[in-house]
């Protein structure tokens, strides 16, 4: 039997998710595990946009801050179901991901990068000084969620990071399908379209303007979601989730690990998140070994990570 | 028959440079309509004033008793014109197939949310849209190179897939720019061929050729440029024997012909 690229992709995916906790030496490695899974669904959201649109955004961080923070402050500012926060949050982020959208997706390459980063910075900014509102540097707590309790009640004997190992994992999964689904289909194909030739696509009847705005707005709903995730999950929060830093992690994840495949993708926020963490050996120099591989993978490895290696095992096997 | 497309004196001036000028003609269903002229004469500007690349400076254009003036392309799709480029505009980053279902778009393309979701009425336009770039594939010789990446193609073999792709929008204009060039004696033939079969099918086409055989065994109706000016108009026969015509440009390839 034949599987299809989709199914495969989505395959390969469960079974890391089902089978990596069998190597976890502790229970800190699904903490890491689900932060490979939250950075993996917001690349998997650039992957739409980077990979399918061949547009650029160095502010999605942004996305991921309001995902997180409608997490802490909707239910106790405003009563709002724990629950509902991060869908309202989502709904936030498409929509503002919508208004930004319409003007600056006007631009190209490097200034339609300015802009974008501008935005990032404009909520981090936000996010700081309202201090009233967000707690300003020092961050929020956020209000439990109560979700790892019903998963208790429900029989299920799960510390907290096993529960949001689970959770991240399915969502991530769940993510991943979407975006699977998106580019077999007429969307995909009008996005990979304007992403070749914009000119073309426009004379076989795409309206760019609105299928760039499309995938902004989907892939600001990724972001936002991987926030609320985040957030629930560390139950404090900082403007940081949102800092430019992080948006540029974004890119750099869905960049290194392949760009044009969301398996990609998400290996590379699998290799970026992990790296810290194995790096911390040689914890002087970090940031400097990190630079480095980076630029040595976009120097010899153009394509991402995961597809260069492909290329190498089937070149072996021919 | 009323006029499928009609051009008004239609101009463009690029800074001090006017590189349209004046320019009108108009097309029936089923005919194709050539336009000629040396290299900078202002066809390939003409066809992109036309198709809505560029806003035309003056003038006017009517597609199908509207006026259409410096609509954007995608409209324009919508209304039925569609185009092929000079220099090829292929979505390199997708397969021959990819490239062929895009011109597809508009009957191919629902809701977002179909897409997402994978619904069965998105999967069903998809299904359709595949069959009808497939057999037009066939049509243009590419089948076999369906799963290929469209930027490992010849030039020949892009140029077919783009007027693939053109045919794909069910046009009542097609605007044809250089679709023979880079082609050997063989494949021109078979665009030739293909060309006269679309018009005889209804569609109303405008070509921009080099190829001179080619333009004077298909072409029903001539418009000759030179310096963005309209200099002659008529049948193969008469626009071939115009005096201004050789000078301008038939006699420079006469005079070429015969060096050789």
């Amino acid at each position: 039997m034949r599987l299809s690229p989709r199914a495969t992709t989505l395959l390969v995916l469960a079974v890391l998710i089902a089978l990596s906790p069998l190597m976890f030496p502790s229970n800190f490695y699904y903490r890491v595990g689900s932060l490979i899974f939250m950075n993996g669904l917001a690349v998997t959201g650039m992957v739409i946009l980077i990979g399918y649109a061949g547009q650029i955004s160095l502010g999605h961080a942004g996305f991921s801050g309001i995902g997180a923070y409608s997490c802490a402050i909707m239910p106790v500012q405003w009563g709002i179901h724990p629950l509902l926060a991060p869908l309202l949050g989502a709904a936030i982020s498409a929509l503002l991901a919508w208004l930004v959208g319409r003007p600056i997706l006007r631009l190209k390459g490097y200034y339609l990068a300015v802009a974008t980063l501008g935005f990032g910075i404009l909520v981090y900014m936000v996010l700081m000084n309202e201090a009233a509102l967000t707690g300003g540097p020092d961050g929020i707590t956020v209000a439990d969620s109560g979700l790892p309790d019903l998963a208790e009640a429900a029989g299920l004997d799960l510390s907290n990071s096993q529960f949001w190992y689970w959770m991240s994992g399915l969502v991530l999964l769940a993510g991943a399908w979407l975006a699977l689904n998106l580019y077999d289909s007429p969307t995909g194909r009008a996005l990979r379209a304007l992403h070749g030739s914009e000119v073309a696509a426009r004379t076989v009847g795409v309206d760019v303007a609105r299928y760039k705005l499309q995938a902004f707005v989907i892939s600001a709903v990724y972001a936002s979601v991987a926030g609320s995730l985040l957030a629930l999950q560390n139950k404090f929060i900082t403007p940081d989730v949102a800092g430019y830093m992080h948006s540029i992690e974004l890119v750099t994840m869905t960049v290194l690990g392949g760009a044009h495949s969301v398996l990609g993708a998400v290996f590379g926020a699998a290799i970026l998140t992990m790296l810290p963490q194995v790096l911390t050996v040689f914890a002087e120099y970090e940031h400097l070994l990190l630079g480095l591989i980076m630029m040595l993978v976009m120097i010899f490895l153009r394509d991402g990570l995961l597809p260069s290696l492909m290329r190498l095992i089937r070149g072996k096997s021919e | 028959m009323s006029d499928l497309l009609r051009v008004e004196n239609l101009g463009i001036s690029f800074g001090g440079l006017r590189a349209v000028n004046q320019v009108g003609f108009s097309v029936k269903p089923g005919e194709i309509l050539s336009v000629i002229g040396p290299n900078g004469a202002g066809k390939t500007t003409l066809f992109n004033m036309i198709s809505g690349i560029y806003m035309p400076g003056d003038g006017r254009v009517v597609l199908n008793g509207d006026d259409v003036t410096g609509m954007r392309p995608d409209l324009l799709a919508r209304r039925g014109l569609s185009r092929t480029f000079q220099n090829l505009q292929i979505f390199q980053n997708m397969t021959v197939l990819d490239n062929a279902i895009a011109g597809y778009h508009l009957t191919e393309s629902g809701s977002l949310l179909a897409d997402l979701f994978r619904l069965p009425g998105a999967r069903a336009r998809v299904r359709a849209a595949r069959e009808g770039a497939m057999a037009l594939l066939a049509r243009v010789g590419l089948d076999r190179a369906a799963e290929t990446e469209a930027g490992s193609l010849s030039y020949g073999k892009l140029k077919r897939l783009e007027i693939a792709r053109a045919l794909a929008l069910d046009p009542k204009v097609l605007l044809l720019d250089e679709p023979a060039a880079g082609c050997n004696a063989v494949e021109t033939e078979e665009i030739d061929q293909m060309i006269a079969e679309v018009a005889r099918s209804g569609v109303a086409i405008l070509l921009v050729e080099h190829d001179m055989k080619m333009v004077m065994r298909i072409s029903s109706h001539i418009v000759v440029l030179d310096h963005g000016e309209k200099i002659a108009e008529g049948d193969p026969a008469t626009v071939s024997r115009d005096p201004q015509v050789i000078s301008a440009y038939l006699g420079t390839e006469a005079a070429e012909a015969a060096d050789a």
